[in-house]
């Protein structure tokens, strides 16, 4: 075994446990950070196959932004997990008999043939660079995906100003040129009176 | 290939995109009460769309964008039926929006962009266009079903829509992988290419097949992937219901068509067998569902279910004469569900939605041309001559029936025969029942040309079907046989 394959082994090692992770912690802010540790490794099997911008931009784009954000709303959003788990073992032994039918025919389907193919990485040299070959893909053969792909995002930050960008009835808010031009006149009202006796 | 090779085929599509994005801008100048000048910018693009797909349109099958994109007769075709279809939307829903406050710049740049969607899946020629394609379409609806945010019912609509809409795109991605590992390409005609010429591993492929069909099923709304339609239809804004309702069914038969006898066709033993069971399901469930509705919108969505199933057969006969019926049967339908919604948005006033059946009751007596432009159209949906949808439903049927699948039709003509009873009663509703309330219909006249053309149209397609279904038998020939 050479440390390739040791390393390939360790950060899939650590992906597996860390997808099991996911799915079986009780907390959801750890399920969430299972989560950061399972695209950590996963980048790092990235990285093994020189692919090092992707794995850099999965660091990035999603341990560093989507799973922040990700986190802040599972804490903001203050789960009830005793009553998201109400119902569980009611619902089990249904839910374990679709499963155990689904996976018998995966195996029933996958056994029957043999499908073990396993072709090995292509090696390149060292001054090679995914990151300048990915660019020139991206510009090149794959231009007209990539600019739908820009489309869509546009349609993205134009459906999400429509849905927030109105004016709720009844919300306290404050103006603040209706502030500023306020004058004495409008906040102070002088009332003339006869001075009282004190009372007993 | 030089550049005016690729920008040319695909001039509509450029020409939409940059119209979009000058709308969006123009949009921000304008008052709310001059938004009619949106409205008309829109209209002249559908117009400035049309024009340019005849004016680039070049026989033969034509590769742009390293085959990324294929320009043929069927793509401009359909095409062209949905700018049509667009334009109609639009000019159906101007007073329902108006008196709702939607009648927004968003709202119409979101019903371009969900165009630009669909005739990008029109045209695609490659898994990574029409998944992107599709994304563009679908992620416009979301947004403009919550368009209307004070209603929870709108909101909890869209909500649905979106988690099963990204479960379903998750199902295609997922298929669209396993097919890529299988023959190690993404591009239609050359994936069907490494199938026929045997591929390695054929659990992989058989595997990617039954995601990539269920994603299929769950964007066209076949049973049992049909949850969603019901509550969307429903809880949408009826002018977003018609939009959903209508033109998308062309994309998505362009979508089917593409993935299916495109890409897929050395596979049409495996897929037809499961189309098979999607269609009678659907045929089944959406006609017994649809009787025990009160309300139309969600009725016409049973009914979408139902039509749906039977655009299905001629995909399942897997012959050309299937294909074009199947095309013709897309955008008849896309025609009578304008109407039908159209009618429902006649219907409305400020502040009241003629959503329920029995706001259709005595119609006859409120406005009889309405109520018989009504009755042509559900004529049509039922399948009755001389209206046109009996000419689309007896061409599929013909069509299934040439390739041996008898049975099939019969089951078909069975369910067509229950699915007949709530179009049925709806013309029963208008003629003969009193009418609930007496407040009176105003038309606008736009709208009242539209609706009688649109009537009018399913008794003169229904006598002279012979024009419109050569266009569809034809552009399915030419562009589907030269692969």
């Amino acid at each position: 075994m050479s440390f390739f394959d040791v390393v390939f082994y360790l950060f899939a090692a650590i992906t597996v446990m860390a997808g099991m992770g996911v799915v079986l912690a009780r907390n959801p802010v750890h399920a969430a950070l299972f989560l950061v540790l399972a695209f950590c490794s996963c980048a790092g099997i990235w990285m093994l196959l020189e692919a090092e911008f992707l794995a850099i931009t999965l660091i990035l784009v999603y341990v560093g932004a989507v799973m922040v954000l990700f986190l802040f709303v599972v804490m903001m959003l203050d789960l009830n997990l005793v009553k998201l788990r109400e119902g569980f073992w009611r619902w089990f032994p249904f839910g374990a008999l679709i499963a155990g039918l689904m996976v018998f025919e995966m195996v029933w389907v996958l056994g029957s043939r043999q499908t073990a193919d396993v072709t090995t990485a292509v090696v390149h040299a060292a001054d090679y660079s995914n990151t300048k070959e990915l660019g020139r893909l991206l510009y090149t053969q794959y231009v007209y995906p990539f600019e739908i792909a820009a489309v869509i995002l546009l349609v993205a930050m134009v459906a999400a100003i429509a849905l927030t960008l109105r004016r709720r009835q009844g919300v306290k808010t404050q103006n603040i040129s209706e502030q500023v031009k306020a004058k004495k006149a409008d906040r102070l009202r002088i009332v003339k009176m006869k001075s009282e006796p004190k009372q007993s | 290939m030089n550049l005016m090779a690729n920008l040319i085929p695909a001039a509509a599509e450029i020409f939409l995109l940059v119209m979009v994005c000058f709308i969006l801008i123009a949009d921000l100048m304008l008052t709310k009460s001059s938004k009619i000048v949106t409205y008309m910018l829109v209209q002249l693009t559908l117009l400035g769309c049309s024009l340019i797909t005849v004016g680039t349109h070049q026989p033969g099958v034509v590769y742009a964008f390293h085959n990324m994109y294929v320009d043929d007769l069927m793509s401009d075709v359909l095409k062209m039926l949905s700018y049509l279809g667009m334009s109609m939307v639009l000019i159906y829903s101007r007073q329902y929006l108006m008196l709702r406050g939607l009648f927004t710049g968003e709202f119409m740049v979101l019903a371009l962009f969900a165009l630009l969607g669909m005739n990008v899946m029109i045209s695609a020629n490659h898994f990574l266009t029409l998944y992107l394609g599709l994304e563009l379409l679908s992620l416009s609806m979301y947004a403009m079903v919550a368009l209307q945010r004070d209603s929870a019912i709108a909101t909890e609509a869209a909500m649905k829509y979106f988690v099963l809409g990204a479960l379903a795109s998750g199902l295609l991605l997922y298929g669209m992988s396993m097919l890529y590992g299988a023959t190690g390409t993404l591009e239609l005609g050359a994936m069907s290419d490494a199938i026929k010429h045997g591929v390695h591993n054929k659990s992989l492929l058989a595997f990617g097949l039954v995601f990539i069909v269920s994603g299929l099923s769950f964007k066209l709304g076949v049973v049992p992937f049909h949850m969603w339609v019901p509550d969307v239809y429903h809880g949408a804004p009826t002018a977003v219901t018609m939009l959903i309702g209508s033109v998308p069914k062309l994309a998505a038969f362009a979508f089917v068509m593409r993935i299916l006898v495109e890409g897929l066709q050395p596979l049409v033993q495996d897929w037809s067998g499961m189309l098979i069971i999607l269609a009678i399901s659907s045929m089944a469930l959406g006609n017994l569902s649809a009787i025990a509705q009160t309300n139309i919108k969600r009725m016409f969505a049973y009914s979408t279910i139902t039509h749906m199933g039977f655009l299905l057969l001629g995909v399942i006969s897997g012959g050309i004469e299937g294909y074009g019926a199947s095309m013709f049967y897309a955008v008849v339908y896309m025609l009578m569900s304008l109407g039908a919604f159209g009618m429902i948005m006649l219907l409305s006033r400020a502040g009241f939605e003629a959503d329920t059946l029995d706001d259709f009751k005595g119609l006859n007596q409120r406005s009889p041309w309405l109520a018989f432009m009504m009755m042509l159209l559900m004529l049509s949906m039922a399948g009755i001559p001389p209206t046109v949808g009996f000419y689309a439903k007896f061409s599929l049927l013909n069509s299934i029936i040439q390739t041996g699948h008898t049975w099939l039709a019969i089951v078909a003509v069975l369910f067509s025969l229950i699915g007949a009873f709530y179009y049925l009663r709806v013309i029963k509703l208008m003629y003969f029942d009193a009418p609930e309330s007496h407040a009176p219909i105003s038309v606008g006249s736009d709208t009242g040309l539209l609706i009688s053309i649109n009537g009018l149209g399913m008794l003169f397609l229904g006598l002279m079907p012979g024009a419109l279904m050569s266009v569809c038998a034809v552009s399915v020939q030419q562009s589907l046989l030269l692969h």
